[in-house]
C-alpha cells in the first residue's frame, strides 16, 4: 500500500516536472527580452543573404532583417545571435525553440504555413527561378531550350521546379546534378551543360565566378514564384506581430522617404504618417509591445527597405541585383505594405 | 644471436650505378623511369608554380590576384575567421592560450630527452581540457562569456577531436572491459550499447542529436548544440574505442590472467598492473587510428550547422567579392589536417617505439 502511494505521489512529481516548462512558458517576447538578445537563425553562408564578412560579422538581407527586430525591441541592432542552420534542420529548430525567428532565405509555400506549425510574417525577397545560359548557343528564351542539359544543385526545390516546367511545357532536358552551388557553377564552365538553373538572386553572383563572366547571359524567363520571409512559430500571436511589422515599418519608412540618414531631421516632420512611424505621435508601438519609437530605432540603426537591399543585393554589390519586382509598388514592384496606423 | 665480428664492408655505388640498377634494369623498367619521369616533370611543374611561384601572397582584395596562381591571399584575408570563428576578437587570448598549452604539452613529446616531458603529455590529457573548461567559454573567474554558438573555425575543430579522443578512450576501456565481464548484465549492457552505437552512421548520430533530440526535450530544457553533437561523438566513438580495445584484451594469452590470479591480485589490480598494460600498447596503432579517423570525422558537424574549418572555408568560397578561390580554401584544410593528422601519426609511432619490450616477434 505504502508502496503504491509513493510510486504514485513519484508520477506525479514527475508529471509535474515534464509540465512544468510547459506551464510557465513565457511569451517569445519575454524571453526573447529574460536573454537579452534575439536568436536568429540564418544560412550557413549565401551570398547577399546572409554570410560571415572577412571579419567574421554576419551581412546580408536576411541577417539585417533580424537586426531591425532587435532594434525593434532593445534599440540595439547588435543584440542578435545567429544560429547557422542547414535547409534540413532551419524548420525543426525553429519548432524546438531554438531560436526566435526564422530567416534563412525560407520559400513561403502552403505545406509550410499550414502544416508544420509555423507562420510566414511576410517577404523581404521576392526571388524566382532562373536560368545562366551560354551565350554560344544563341538562345534568347527558355522555350527554346527542348534537350538541353542543364546544370542543378542537388536536393533543392529548384529540381523540383525545373521538372514541372518542362514537363507543363512539353520538352525534354537532361539534368546534371552537383552538390554545391560551388561545383555546379564549375560544371557550368567546364562545358558539362549548356545552361545553369538556380535561384536569379544566386545567378549573377554565379555568373561573377566564371573566368569570363561576358560569355554567359541570364535568360528574362522566372520559372516559380520564391517568396521569401522570415518565419516565427505559430501560436505566439503577438510575436508574430512583432516580426511582421518590423518589416512593414521598413517598408512603409521607405515609401514616407524616411532613411538612416534624414531619420533624426524627419523626427520633427509635420506628416502624421511619418509621426506615427517614428513614435513621435500616437502609441503605435505599445499595440504590438514595443518601445513606442521603434520604427525611429529600426530605420535609424538599421535603415528602411530600400536601404537594406541596396546594401546587401542591391545594384552596387557584387550580386548587383535590380529592384524589379521587389521596388515599391509606387515604382512598380510589388513591395506593398499595410498603413501603419 | 651473437654479433658478428665485423660488420660488411661498404660498397660504394655511384649514382649512374644506383640508376642503371634501379630504374633502368631491363627495357620495360627503363620504360616505365621515362614515362612516370616524364608525367612527373609535367605535372610537378605547374603545380610549385601555381603554388609558389605565381601565386598571390600581399595585397588587400581579390583585384591583386594574379589569376594564373594560387590566391593564398584569401587565405591570410580569412585567416582569422577560419581559425577563431565568430570568437570576439578581444577574447581571443584567451584561445591562443590554449593554442600555446597544445603546443607546449605536445611537441616535447617530438624530442627525445626532453626533461619532464612525461608530466607535459599528462598534464596535456588531463589539466589542459580542465584549463580549457574554464578559459574557452568564459563565464567565471571574471572572464566574459562567450556562447558556444560563436566557437568555429580551426578551434572548435580542435575542441570537438581533443574532447572526442580523450573521453572515449576512458569509456571506451570500460565498455571493453564490460563486455568481458562474467556479470550477465553488466555484459549485456555494454555489447548492446557497443553494438547500437558502432552500427549507426555518425551521420545519423549527429543528425539525431541536433534535430530530433530538441524535439522530444521539453520547453526550455534546450542545451547547446555543440554540446550535442559532442556527445553523440564521444559516445559513438567509444563503442569503436571499446571494440580496438578489446581485440587487445583477447590478445594477452591465458597464461597472464592465470599467472595474475595465481599472486592473489583481484580483479582490479589483475586487470590495471597486468592486463591492460599490455593490451593498450599492443592495440596503440588500432588506437591511433581511430583517433585520426575521429579527428576527420568532425567535419561532419557541417552537415548541423557547426562551423568547423572546412565549414568556415565553405562558407566564406561562396563570397562574390572572390573569384573562384575554392580549390585555395580546399588545398588550405587539407593541408590543416595532414598537419594534425601526421603529427599524431608520428606521435604514434614514438610512442610505439618507446614502449616496445621486446614481445612483439
Amino acid at each position: 500500500m505504502n508502496n503504491t502511494k509513493s510510486i504514485a505521489a513519484g508520477a506525479v512529481m514527475l508529471c509535474g516536472v515534464l509540465a512544468a516548462p510547459f506551464a510557465s512558458a513565457a511569451t517569445t517576447l519575454e524571453s526573447v527580452k529574460e536573454k537579452g538578445h534575439l536568436q536568429c537563425g540564418v544560412t550557413s553562408g549565401l551570398p547577399g543573404f546572409s554570410q560571415p564578412d572577412d571579419k567574421g560579422n554576419w551581412t546580408g538581407i536576411d541577417v539585417d532583417t533580424c537586426r531591425a527586430v532587435a532594434a525593434a525591441i532593445f534599440g540595439d541592432a547588435q543584440a542578435v545571435e545567429f544560429t547557422p542552420l542547414t535547409a534540413k534542420e532551419r524548420l525543426t529548430a525553429l519548432q524546438s525553440g531554438e531560436i526566435d525567428v526564422l530567416s534563412r532565405n525560407t520559400t513561403w509555400t502552403l505545406t509550410r504555413d499550414a502544416s508544420l506549425g509555423l507562420n510566414f510574417t511576410g517577404t523581404n525577397y521576392y526571388d524566382g527561378q532562373g536560368f545562366l545560359i551560354n551565350k554560344e548557343l544563341g538562345v534568347d528564351d527558355a522555350t527554346e531550350l527542348n534537350g538541353a542539359t542543364i546544370c542543378i544543385q542537388a536536393g533543392t526545390t529548384t529540381e523540383l521546379n525545373l521538372s514541372d516546367y518542362f514537363r507543363a511545357k512539353g520538352m525534354e532536358y537532361q539534368p546534371i546534378v552537383f552538390d554545391t552551388s560551388e561545383q555546379t557553377v564549375q560544371g557550368f564552365a567546364a562545358g558539362r551543360c549548356d545552361v545553369l538553373t538556380s535561384d536569379r538572386s544566386q545567378l549573377a553572383a554565379l555568373r561573377s565566378k566564371l573566368t569570363d563572366p561576358s560569355s554567359a547571359k541570364i535568360l528574362p524567363n522566372t520559372i516559380s514564384k520564391e517568396p521569401l520571409g522570415p518565419v516565427v512559430r505559430q501560436g505566439d500571436d503577438q510575436w508574430f506581430n512583432i516580426v511582421k511589422w518590423v518589416l512593414f515599418a521598413q517598408i512603409n519608412a521607405e515609401e514616407l522617404g524616411i532613411t538612416s540618414d534624414n531619420v533624426d531631421k524627419m523626427l520633427k516632420s509635420d506628416n502624421p504618417n511619418v509621426q506615427r512611424l517614428l513614435g513621435t505621435d500616437g502609441d503605435m508601438g505599445a499595440k504590438l509591445g514595443l518601445p513606442d519609437d521603434f520604427g525611429y530605432q529600426i530605420v535609424k540603426l538599421v535603415g528602411n527597405y530600400g536601404e537594406m537591399y541596396n546594401r546587401n543585393v542591391g545594384p552596387d554589390t557584387p550580386l548587383g541585383l535590380d529592384r524589379g519586382l521587389n521596388a515599391l509598388w509606387t515604382e512598380g514592384g510589388i513591395m506593398y505594405a499595410p498603413p501603419l496606423r | 644471436m651473437a654479433e658478428p665480428m665485423l660488420k660488411p664492408p661498404k660498397i660504394a655505388i655511384s649514382p649512374v650505378d644506383w640508376m642503371r640498377r634501379n630504374l633502368f634494369s631491363s627495357w620495360y623498367n627503363s620504360l616505365l623511369t621515362i614515362v612516370v619521369g616524364y608525367l612527373v616533370v609535367t605535372s610537378v611543374g605547374p603545380v610549385f608554380s601555381w603554388l609558389f611561384f605565381e601565386a598571390t601572397f600581399l595585397g588587400t582584395d581579390s583585384s591583386d590576384c594574379t589569376g594564373t596562381g594560387a590566391c593564398w591571399l584569401f587565405i591570410s584575408q580569412r585567416l582569422n575567421f577560419f581559425i577563431y570563428g565568430f570568437y570576439p576578437d578581444e577574447f581571443q587570448w584567451r584561445v591562443n592560450i590554449m593554442f600555446g598549452l597544445l603546443a607546449v604539452c605536445f611537441v616535447p613529446q617530438f624530442i627525445e630527452g626532453f626533461p619532464w616531458r612525461k608530466w607535459f603529455g599528462l598534464f596535456g590529457l588531463t589539466g589542459l581540457p580542465v584549463v580549457g573548461y574554464f578559459l574557452v567559454p568564459g563565464g567565471s573567474f571574471g572572464l566574459e562569456a562567450v556562447e558556444s554558438s560563436k566557437w568555429g573555425g580551426l578551434m572548435l575543430t580542435l575542441i570537438l577531436a581533443y574532447i572526442g579522443i580523450i573521453a572515449s578512450l576512458p569509456i571506451g576501456i570500460v565498455l571493453a572491459l564490460g563486455r568481458r565481464s562474467e556479470m550477465p548484465i553488466i555484459r549485456g549492457i555494454c555489447v548492446v550499447f557497443i553494438e547500437v552505437w558502432r552500427a549507426v552512421p555518425l551521420i545519423t548520430v549527429l543528425f539525431m542529436a541536433s534535430v530530433m533530440l530538441p524535439l522530444f526535450l521539453p520547453d526550455g530544457m534546450n542545451f547547446e548544440k555543440l554540446m550535442r553533437a559532442l556527445i553523440g561523438i564521444t559516445l559513438w566513438q567509444s563503442a569503436y574505442m571499446a571494440e580496438v580495445i578489446r581485440g587487445g584484451l583477447q590478445a594477452i594469452p591465458r597464461g597472464q590472467y592465470e599467472a595474475a590470479d595465481a599472486l592473489g591480485l583481484g580483479y582490479w589490480k589483475k586487470t590495471g598492473l597486468i592486463i591492460l598494460p599490455q593490451a593498450l600498447k599492443m592495440v596503440i596503432p588500432g588506437i591511433v587510428n581511430t583517433f585520426i579517423s575521429l579527428f576527420k570525422d568532425t567535419t561532419l558537424v557541417l552537415i548541423i550547422g557547426l562551423f568547423d574549418i572546412l565549414g568556415t572555408v565553405q562558407s566564406t568560397i561562396t563570397d562574390p567579392a572572390w573569384q573562384n578561390v575554392a580549390i585555395e580554401g580546399y588545398v588550405f584544410v587539407a593541408f590543416c589536417f595532414w598537419v594534425f593528422c601526421f603529427g599524431i601519426s608520428r606521435y604514434s609511432q614514438n610512442l610505439e617505439r618507446k614502449l616496445d619490450t621486446g614481445h612483439k616477434t
